[in-house]
């Protein structure tokens, strides 16, 4: 399989702080459905940054799909959820408004087309949305505005899928609809998912691949695998 | 009312900022940066100030320092030398302390100054209408040819920087359109007051509204009704025009918000 992921030796720090990530060497085939997990702070976020050439490593190589990633040609095709809290438009966005504006870097000018049209309405019904498309998002639960989000990462038919911290915020009952949701849309679009979070719980049952990162890599297998002292994240150590 | 060239002139020139103000506003208050218009405001009463001095026209250099202050927010925000906030009180305090120095240089410390803090929309003459409805044109036009872009970014700015939208030259656009619609209003609603008509009548509008596209339209609705009945009132009451339109900016935000309150309890 091709790789759509690699890291290699890779280190980094923000400017004047201490390093954030050090000895980093990963490698992510095409197709795989993998977590990035660990304790608040040990660089799981910055090491999806630096996957999606937000950042740029001081030390060492990211490549995404055979480029380096900060020139990546394709970026339109990487589908990304952000942090909540980042996504902060105080307007009553509607659903469909909302999962439009993932189409807008593949259709950054003029009016949408049918195709395009036809994309937002297959991504809203992959997470199951359909219902609530009118609707706002400011009037739905907090998995159901994940998953709207979601669907926007979906609309531009992504090579690449990167989640960070999707399930903060959102009750239990959702966290597991949307493991679940990840499990099948892997299944049926066959798509590379990168999943952070600072805890994996929900998902260990249907990602195939675990990373806990603590600065450096301290564990990378099968979640089975796992030894049971770390399965709390905040227990991983150097 | 529409007897007098100067009413007909003064409805023309408002209606084109009635227009656009909400328009640009919109986006500042999607990226929370209501008070940006107040920020640029100031430093175009130093570009004021130093037409004054240098004998051009005030409303040229006002417009060239108002986009000078944008640049510099923007630039400060981009690359993190000052918080949001932060960058906007170092702009908004730097343009009014050179305003009021370059003033008193200048010795125009006059009732023709307050023209342009306050408003003088009955003195707006034909080429001022022209330059507004020129200028105001060509903003709107900009912004319906970005908007998908734009409101890309209002909604998720990391995923768009994800996807490879240039985020950092569309927020510099939306904040040198703020620039533009404060440099061409202020013979309507003056420095001072601008910025409300750039921002009241969009959090008026999201009370109320159902969808991105519904409160844009709402947005615009408000504005527009802001700036025409504003002008309605002050010229029956003998009222000034200025802060008239954006008082009645205010009771249509009243309005909504009243709106809102009753529809939540339903």
């Amino acid at each position: 399989m091709p790789l759509a992921l690699r890291f290699d030796g890779v280190e980094f720090a923000y400017p004047h702080g201490p390093p954030v990530l050090r000895e980093i060497d990963l490698q992510v085939e095409a197709g795989e459905f993998l977590a990035i997990a660990g304790p608040n702070g040990g660089g799981k976020t910055t090491l999806l940054r630096l996957a999606l050439g937000l950042e740029h490593p001081f030390r060492g190589r990211v490549e995404l799909f055979g480029e380096p990633a900060e020139r990546f040609h394709d970026r339109a095709r990487l589908g990304y959820l952000a942090q909540r809290a980042q996504l902060g438009i105080q307007a009553p966005a509607t659903v469909r408004e909302v999962v439009a504006a993932g189409r807008s870097a593949l259709k950054p000018f003029g009016r949408l087309g049918a195709n395009d049209r036809e994309a937002i309405d297959r991504a809203i019904d992959r997470v199951g949305l359909t219902a609530y498309a009118t609707r706002p998002l400011t009037r739905l639960s907090g998995g159901q505005q994940q998953r709207a989000f979601i669907a926007k990462a979906l609309v531009a038919d992504p090579k690449l899928l990167a989640l960070d911290e999707p399930i903060a915020g959102v009750d239990v009952e959702a966290q597991e609809a949307l493991a679940e949701l990840l499990a099948r849309l892997h299944g049926e679009l066959g798509v590379t998912i990168l999943y952070v979070s600072h805890e994996f719980g929900a998902i260990e049952h249907v990602v195939e691949r675990l990373v806990l990162v603590r600065q450096r890599i301290v564990f990378d297998g099968p979640p089975a695998q796992l030894p049971g002292v770390w399965h709390d994240p905040s227990h991983v150590h150097v | 009312m529409f007897e007098f060239e100067f009413m007909r002139l003064a409805f023309a020139a408002g209606a084109v900022v009635g227009l656009l103000a909400p328009v640009v506003g919109f986006f500042l208050v999607q990226r929370q940066m209501s008070l940006i218009g107040d920020g640029i405001g100031h430093v175009a009463f130093a570009g004021v100030a130093a037409g004054y001095l240098i004998g051009i026209s005030p409303v040229w250099t006002a417009l060239v320092a108002a986009i000078l202050g944008a640049v510099v927010i923007e630039w400060l925000r981009a690359h993190r030398k000052a918080a949001g906030d932060q960058a906007l009180a170092l702009v908004f305090y730097t343009g009014i302390a050179g305003g009021v120095v370059l003033i008193s240089a200048a010795g125009a410390l006059n009732a023709n100054l307050f023209t342009y803090l306050f408003g003088s929309i009955l003195t707006v003459s034909r080429g001022d209408l022209l330059r507004i409805a020129l200028l105001g044109l060509a903003a709107l036009a900009l912004v319906a040819v970005l908007l998908r872009v734009l409101l890309a970014v209002a909604i998720d700015e990391e995923g768009a920087r994800v996807a490879g939208l240039p985020v950092p030259i569309l927020n510099g656009v939306v904040s040198m359109l703020a620039a533009l619609t404060i440099g061409i209003s202020m013979r309507i609603v003056g420095i001072l007051l601008i910025a409300a008509l750039m921002v009241v009548p969009v959090i008026a509008a999201q009370r109320v509204a159902w969808s991105l596209r519904s409160t844009m339209g709402l947005s615009v609705a408000i504005g527009l009704g802001s700036v025409l009945s504003g002008l309605t009132v002050s010229y029956y009451a003998n009222l000034p025009p200025g802060g008239t339109i954006v008082l009645t900016a205010t009771a249509f935000f009243l309005v909504a918000a009243g709106v809102e309150t009753v529809r939540g309890r339903l």
